[in-house]
Formats: structure tokens, C-alpha cells, sequence
């Protein structure tokens, strides 16, 4: 009766091909992210000593899934070409990818005023700290981590390795800290970038 | 109209949650306490003492002054809120607070069940939605 229902709905996720349609897009719970997040963190509360070994590893299943995350959108992207400029990539992380993993795009990409290699993604209400209190006793804590630990991933994969923090950041137009994301390049990235332009150049 | 002040009771009967709308309602610790457990008691016994089969147990006490909503959860988690007699859709209200506890303090990895709440984010969204009801009333 509904064979091609079925045999769409049978096709591995990844093979599915990416929906244009917005309504279509697979989307999971928000509320059982939140619970299996906050759970996920409760267990790393648990077993880390320190706050930045609580970071440490959550920043590292982060990076897993951005390895995986960055290799399945640019298998399913039409146009599979690949980002060799630094900021293709961090458009690209701000852009689809964002709104693969959050449902929305980061809210602002800047570059530091006084240093090349460092780069400003913010959001206003991420998603995956939406439902989070840090209480005074974390107060270094930012639960944002996973999603630098993606960041860290996709730009690691693209060839970007660079160093990616979450942090706190107080907005003169929002009454709440926004979460701000400091990707720091390592200097290789910058020199071959260099060197690309003299090359484009000359 | 006005709201006065909302408590959360756990399931074994101690207060988890208190704040305070207006500064006419400001209550001694203690005696919030004492005014969560008597609840709590209370509550119990009229369930079962009642002649109505099924009951749940108390969901208004009239006063002269003030009005004492409660929801209880089905976990057990009591939501009282007190408020001027004249206030009207308080059911509702609960409800929402209930829907804002279920966010912001079940969801928040550094809650531990059953003891007092410290959220921030919690705080900040009851205080906002009593805030609107309030401006909503008004209207």
C-alpha cells in the first residue's frame, strides 16, 4: 500500500537525503536531550576531580561528535567542496552546521580586535544550556563545552586544529550572560593561510 | 489582585521552594516550614478522611484575607500559591509553574531531587511569569 512510504522511512539516517523542507528536517526531543544531558553531567560530577577535568571531558565527547557531525553534512551537501579558507569553515560551523545541531544559526561571528587567530562565535540562548543553573560552586563550569568540543572537532577534521573554550559573557542588551565561544587557531593554520593568499596574489 | 507567595512542598512533606510576591506576605523561615509540614499533614488526612471517593486532597482553602491554591503533582510534589481572594485562574498559574519546575530544576544537572532549589533560572522565570499574569489581570 504505502511501499515507497515504507522504504523511504527503512533507508539508514545517512542516506536519507537532507530535506529541503524545514518541517521535514528529523528533529529529536528537546526534553530527552535535556534529561539525558543533564544525567550525562550529573555521572561526569560524579567521577571528575576538578572542574576543568569535568570540562576536559565533555569538551571530548563533543569533539567526537563534531568529527562525525562535519563528515556527515559534507556527505550529504550537493556541492562537495572542500572549505580551505579559515573563514569558510567558521561560517560554515556558524551557519549549517548550527542549524543542523540547534535548529537555529549562531547569533554572531566576530574576530577579536586585536589578535588574527582568534575568533568569536556567540548565541544568545543555547539550546543545550537552556535548562542549566550553574550554582556558585561551578561557577568556572559552562555547560556550552560540548558544543566547543564540536566546534574543536569540525574545525580538527577540516584541518583547522585550534583550541575552543565556552564562556560566560555578560551582553549590554540581554539581561542574562550569553555564552560565547573563543576559537583560538593554532599557528600552523595561520601560516598556511598566509601563504595561500600570497599565492592567490602572486 | 495580587499574588502573594508561592511554596514548594516534597513528597516527604518539607518545603523545597519559597518566594515571596509582596513584602505583606513575608513569613518567618520557621514558620514557612512549619506552615509546608502542617500542610502536608493536612493534606494527607483529608484524603482520606474524605467522603467523596477518589479524592486528592485539599486544592483550596478560603480565607478571608487570602486564598490557598495547591496542585500536587502526581510524584506527590506540592505547588501552593497564596493570593488575594479575588484572583482568578489560579489553576492555570500552577500549572505553568509546574511546566517551569519541570524545565528549569528537573533538567538542571546540579539539582539534587527532593532538596531545596537553587536555580537561578528558576527564580528568574516564576518571578517573569507572575510578573505578566499580574500586568495580564490587570488588563
Amino acid at each position: 500500500m504505502n511501499a515507497r512510504q515504507t522504504a523511504k522511512h527503512s533507508l539508514n539516517i545517512v542516506d536519507r537525503p537532507l530535506t529541503k523542507n524545514r518541517a521535514e528536517v528529523p528533529t529529536v526531543s528537546l526534553s530527552a536531550f535535556a534529561y539525558l544531558f543533564s544525567e550525562y553531567i550529573q555521572y561526569l560530577v560524579d567521577r571528575a576531580n576538578s572542574i576543568s577535568e569535568l570540562e576536559d571531558r565533555l569538551e571530548r565527547v563533543g569533539f567526537e561528535v563534531g568529527l562525525r557531525v562535519l563528515e556527515l553534512l559534507s556527505y550529504r551537501d550537493k556541492a562537495l567542496r572542500r572549505k580551505t579558507d579559515v573563514l569558510d569553515i567558521l561560517r560554515f560551523i556558524h551557519g549549517p552546521a548550527w542549524q543542523y545541531l540547534f535548529g537555529k544559526t549562531a547569533d554572531d561571528l566576530q574576530q577579536a580586535a586585536n589578535a588574527d587567530d582568534e575568533y568569536y562565535i556567540r548565541d544568545y540562548d543555547l539550546l543545550i544550556s537552556r535548562y542549566i543553573s550553574v550554582p556558585r560552586s561551578y561557577e568556572a563550569f559552562n555547560p556550552g563545552t560540548l558544543a566547543a568540543g564540536m566546534m574543536r572537532g569540525m574545525l580538527d577534521s577540516a584541518g583547522f586544529p585550534a583550541r575552543v573554550t565556552a564562556h560566560y559573557m555578560a551582553h549590554k542588551d540581554r539581561p542574562r550572560p550569553i555564552t560565547t565561544f573563543m576559537i583560538k587557531l593554532e599557528p600552523s593554520v595561520l601560516a598556511r593561510q598566509a601563504q595561500m593568499e600570497a599565492a592567490r596574489k602572486g | 489582585m495580587a499574588v502573594y507567595s508561592l511554596y514548594v512542598i516534597n513528597k516527604s512533606g518539607g518545603l523545597i521552594y519559597n518566594r515571596d510576591f509582596a513584602e505583606a506576605a513575608r513569613v518567618d523561615t520557621n514558620d514557612s516550614l512549619r506552615l509546608a509540614s502542617i500542610w502536608h499533614s493536612l493534606h494527607a488526612i483529608a484524603s482520606q478522611l474524605s467522603p467523596v471517593p477518589g479524592c486528592t486532597g485539599i486544592e483550596l482553602l478560603e480565607a478571608d484575607t487570602f486564598n490557598l491554591h495547591c496542585f500536587q503533582t502526581l510524584t506527590g510534589t506540592k505547588f501552593l500559591l497564596v493570593v488575594d481572594p479575588h484572583a482568578s485562574f489560579i489553576p492555570a498559574l500552577l500549572l505553568r509553574i509546574y511546566e517551569l519546575y519541570s524545565d528549569f530544576v528537573m533538567k538542571n544537572p546540579f539539582y539534587e531531587t527532593e532538596q531545596v532549589i537553587k536555580c537561578e533560572l528558576f527564580d528568574e522565570a516564576v518571578e517573569a511569569l507572575v510578573r505578566r499574569y499580574l500586568q495580564q489581570a490587570q488588563a
